[in-house]
C-alpha cells in the first residue's frame, strides 16, 4: 500500500466540499475552454496528420486536466520545462493556436525554423515553455539549473519541471532530483503517470510503488494527485509553487492519468492497451467531470461543450490553414543559429548549397544569393 | 530464395541468430509485444519468450550497461537502441567500457554483445530522429561498427555481428527499411566483418559510400554512365576495422575518389578515406580526393532534402573529379 494517498478534490458529480479554488468564474471557464482547445487542437492534428498535411502528431486526449490545472498555478514569470507532450501547458498561457501551427508545418513563421518535428514547441512570451528536446529526461537537470538561477538572481520564479513515467527511468530523472534536493531549489517536478511509455505499462519501468516515493530518496516531499481532477492538480502545483518560492525547496508530484491515444500518429495502441482499461479511463474523463463542477457553480448548462468545442475547432482550423498558407523556411535556415556569428567552413557549405540550388535548380527551399 | 525489405532481413537475422544459439537474446525499450517501433522484433517474444525477448526500462545506460555483463557472463545480448539519436546517455558504456574491456583486463573479461540502432534520415525526424552518429563510435578502438545497405548484408552481417567475440554496434540505415528489397537465403549465413562489397564496377571515378547513401550513389553513378563517366561504387559496410586494402585497391583503379555520407564533414568518416588515400595512394589521384556529406549544422526537419546528400549532389561531384 502506498503512504501516499490519492488527493481529489472533484468527485464524480462535480462535487468539490468545501474546496477553495482561489479562482475567480472567469479564470474556471478560461481553464475549462482551455481543455477544449487541447482537444480541438489535438483533433485537428490528428486529421492532418492521416490527410498527409503535416508529418506526426502527439495526443493529449485525456490528460488535459493534468496540463491545464498545473499550468493554472503558474505566473507567466515561471518557466516551463516542458515533455513533447504538454502543449495544454501553452494554449493555458495564451499562445495561440496559429505559433503552434507554424510549428506543426515546420513553416517559415515557426519559432524553431522548421528545424523541428512537430509538437516540439519552443516558447518565450508570454512565458518561457523552454524548446522541447527530444531525449527523454534532458530537460530535468536543466529545469534544475534555471531554479536555482532564479535563487541565486534574486528571482521570485519557479520552473516546472514536466515528465513521464518513462522519464523517471532516464539520468536527467535521477541527478536532476538529486540536485534539486541537495540545492533546494525551486522547483516542481511534474511526473505525468499516463499510464504507459510507447508500449510499455508502468510496472515494467520501476518496481516502486508508484513514482511520487521516488522523491523520498532525494529528500524530496511528494504528492499524488488524481490527474484527471483539474483542481486537485492546480492545488498540488500550488502548494509545490508556494513551497518553492518560499524558499523551501522542491516537490515531486505525480498525476495519475491515462494516455487515451496512442503514444503517437505512428503508434497503434490496440495492440498492447487493453479495451478494458481504456474503458475504465474513459469513465474517468477528465472534460465532463470539470463540467458538472461548473454546473453546480451556475457556470455550464447541457450544449456548452459543443459550442465552445466549435468555436475552438475553427479557431485551430484557422491556424492551420494560416500555417499551411506559409511559405516554408529558406535555405539559409539550415545554416543560421547554429553559432550566433556564421563560422566561414559552413558560410562556405551554405554557398555551396545555394550554388548547385542555382546550376542543378529543384525544390523549394530558396534560391538566389547565399544571404548570411 | 524469399524477398525481404531491409528490415525482414533484420528479424530473419535475429530470429536465425536466437535458434542457433540459446544464449542469444534482445533487449530494449519496446521491443517485446511491441515489437520495436519499427517493428525489427516483432514476433521473437512470441516465439522466444519474456526470458529471450524483453522491454527494458527507458535507460539506453541500463540497457547498454546490462548487456555488458551479460556478455561477459556467457550470454550473446543483442540491445536495441530505439534511435541511434538516443544512444549517448550508453556513451560511457560504450566508450569507456564495452570497448576497452578486453584490453584493461588483459583479456580477462570480454563483451560479445551487439547493439542494434536505427540511425540516418529521410524519414522527417528532425534534429533527434536522423543523425548519424558513426564518426563518434569509429574513434573507438575496441569497438567494431557496422553497417548494411541491403537486405542479404543485413542478415549476413548481423549473424557475424551477433557470433562475433567482441562488442559491435550495428547501425540500421532506416531510411532503407522498407525502401530496399532483396533475395535473402534461408537459415544461418554470415558476411564477413572486414570487407567492403563493389556495388557496380567502373573504371574512371570511384566512389565510397554506405547505409542509405549506397542507393543515392548507385542513382548518381547510373545517370553519370548516361553520359559516359563509369562509376564504380563501393558499399563500405564495415567503418570499423575498414577494410583499407580493399580501399586502395578501388581508389587506385580510378584515381579519381568521391566519398559519400549523411553525416557532417568535419571530422566525419570520409575525412579517414581521404587521410587513408593521402597517406598512401596520392601518386594515382588525378584529382582532389573529394567528400559529399551532410552540412556542419544539426539536422533540420522540413528542409532535410537539402541537408541530406541526392543524387543531385553526388552526380555533381563525380562530373567535377572526372573533368579534373
Ligand atoms: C533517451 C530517449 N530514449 C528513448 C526515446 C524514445 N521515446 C520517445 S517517447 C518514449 C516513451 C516516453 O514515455 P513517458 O516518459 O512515460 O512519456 P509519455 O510518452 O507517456 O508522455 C520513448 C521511449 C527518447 N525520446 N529518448
Amino acid at each position: 500500500m502506498s503512504d501516499y494517498e490519492l488527493r481529489t478534490v472533484l468527485d464524480s458529480s462535480g462535487g468539490a466540499g468545501d474546496h477553495d479554488s482561489g479562482l475567480s468564474d472567469a479564470e474556471l471557464m478560461h481553464c475549462y475552454r482551455s481543455m477544449l482547445m487541447v482537444r480541438a487542437f489535438d483533433d485537428t492534428a490528428m486529421k492532418l496528420q492521416r490527410s498527409g498535411r503535416i508529418g506526426f502528431s502527439i495526443p493529449n486526449r485525456g490528460i488535459e486536466a493534468t496540463q491545464v490545472g498545473a499550468a493554472s498555478a503558474l505566473r507567466t514569470t515561471d518557466w516551463i520545462f516542458p515533455s513533447y507532450r504538454d502543449f495544454g501547458m501553452a494554449l493555458y498561457h495564451g499562445v495561440s493556436a496559429t505559433d503552434m501551427m507554424h510549428n506543426m508545418f515546420g513553416n517559415a513563421l515557426d519559432a524553431s525554423k522548421g528545424r523541428q518535428m512537430p509538437v516540439h514547441f519552443s516558447f518565450e512570451e508570454p512565458i518561457h515553455f523552454v524548446s522541447i528536446s527530444s531525449p527523454i529526461g534532458t530537460h530535468i537537470p536543466q529545469g534544475v539549473g534555471a531554479a536555482h538561477a532564479m535563487k541565486l538572481r534574486g528571482e521570485d520564479s519557479v520552473a516546472l519541471i514536466s515528465f513521464g513515467d518513462g522519464g523517471t527511468s532516464s539520468l536527467g530523472f535521477h541527478s536532476g532530483l538529486n540536485f534539486a534536493g541537495v540545492w533546494k531549489s525551486p522547483a516542481v517536478f511534474l511526473c505525468q503517470n499516463n499510464g504507459y511509455a510507447i508500449s510499455m505499462p508502468t510496472e515494467k519501468q520501476t518496481a516502486s510503488d508508484g513514482f511520487a516515493v521516488k522523491g523520498e530518496a532525494y529528500g524530496i516531499p511528494a504528492i499524488l494527485v488524481d490527474g484527471n481532477d483539474l483542481l486537485a492538480v492546480r492545488q498540488a502545483t500550488a502548494e509545490g509553487v508556494a513551497r518553492a518560492r518560499a524558499g523551501d525547496g522542491p516537490t515531486l508530484i505525480e498525476a495519475k492519468t491515462f494516455r487515451m491515444g496512442g503514444h503517437s500518429t505512428s503508434d497503434d495502441p490496440s495492440k498492447y492497451v487493453p479495451k478494458e482499461l481504456l474503458d475504465e479511463w474513459e469513465e474517468k474523463d477528465p472534460v465532463p467531470r470539470f463540467e458538472a463542477y461548473l454546473a453546480s457553480k451556475g457556470l455550464w448548462v447541457e450544449g456548452d461543450r459543443e459550442t465552445l468545442y466549435s468555436g475552438c475547432m475553427a479557431e485551430v482550423k484557422e491556424a492551420a490553414d494560416l500555417a499551411q498558407a506559409t511559405p516554408l523556411p529558406s535555405l539559409e535556415t539550415i545554416f543560421s543559429d547554429v553559432y550566433e556569428e556564421v563560422p566561414q567552413h559552413i558560410r562556405s557549405q551554405g554557398e555551396e548549397a545555394y550554388d548547385l540550388l542555382r546550376r542543378k535548380g529543384d525544390a523549394g527551399g530558396g534560391g538566389g544569393e547565399f544571404p548570411l | 530464395m524469399a524477398i525481404l525489405t531491409l528490415l525482414q532481413a533484420v528479424n530473419e537475422g535475429l530470429k536465425t541468430a536466437m535458434r542457433d544459439d540459446s544464449n542469444v537474446l534482445v533487449f530494449g525499450e519496446d521491443v517485446g509485444p511491441k515489437g520495436g517501433v519499427f517493428l525489427a522484433t516483432e514476433g521473437l517474444t512470441s516465439e522466444f519468450g519474456e526470458e529471450r525477448c524483453f522491454d527494458t526500462p527507458l535507460s539506453e545506460d541500463g540497457i547498454v550497461g546490462a548487456a555488458i555483463g551479460m556478455a561477459m557472463n556467457g550470454l550473446r545480448p543483442v540491445a536495441e537502441i530505439q534511435f541511434q539519436d538516443f544512444i549517448f546517455p550508453a556513451f560511457d558504456q560504450i566508450v569507456s567500457e564495452a570497448a576497452k574491456l578486453r584490453y584493461r583486463s588483459g583479456g580477462q573479461y570480454t563483451a560479445p554483445m551487439v547493439i542494434r540502432t536505427p540511425y540516418g534520415g529521410g524519414i522527417r525526424g528532425g534534429l533527434y530522429h536522423s543523425q548519424s552518429g558513426e564518426a563518434y563510435f569509429c574513434h573507438t578502438p575496441g569497438l567494431k561498427v557496422v553497417t548494411p545497405s541491403t537486405p542479404h548484408d543485413a542478415k549476413g552481417l548481423l549473424i557475424a555481428a551477433i557470433q562475433d567475440p567482441d562488442p559491435v554496434l550495428f547501425l540500421e540505415p532506416k531510411a532503407l527499411y522498407r525502401s530496399v528489397k532483396g533475395e535473402v537465403p534461408e537459415g544461418s549465413y554470415t558476411v564477413d566483418l572486414s570487407t567492403t562489397r563493389t556495388v557496380r564496377e567502373g573504371d574512371a571515378v570511384t566512389v565510397f559510400c554506405y547505409g542509405a547513401m549506397v542507393p543515392v550513389c548507385e542513382k548518381a553513378a547510373e545517370q553519370a554512365e548516361e553520359s559516359g563517366i563509369s562509376v564504380e561504387v563501393i558499399d563500405l559496410r564495415t567503418l570499423y576495422p575498414l577494410d583499407e586494402q580493399g580501399v586502395l585497391a578501388a581508389a587506385k583503379k580510378t584515381g579519381r575518389v568521391v566519398t559519400v555520407h549523411e553525416a557532417p564533414r568535419f571530422c566525419g568518416y570520409a575525412a579517414e578515406i581521404s587521410a587513408i588515400i593521402a597517406e598512401r595512394a596520392i601518386e594515382y589521384m588525378e584529382a582532389p580526393v573529394t567528400r559529399v556529406t551532410g552540412f556542419d549544422t544539426p539536422f533540420p526537419n522540413t528542409l532535410e532534402h537539402h541537408y541530406l546528400p541526392d543524387h543531385r549532389r553526388v552526380l555533381d561531384a563525380i562530373e567535377r573529379v572526372h573533368a579534373f
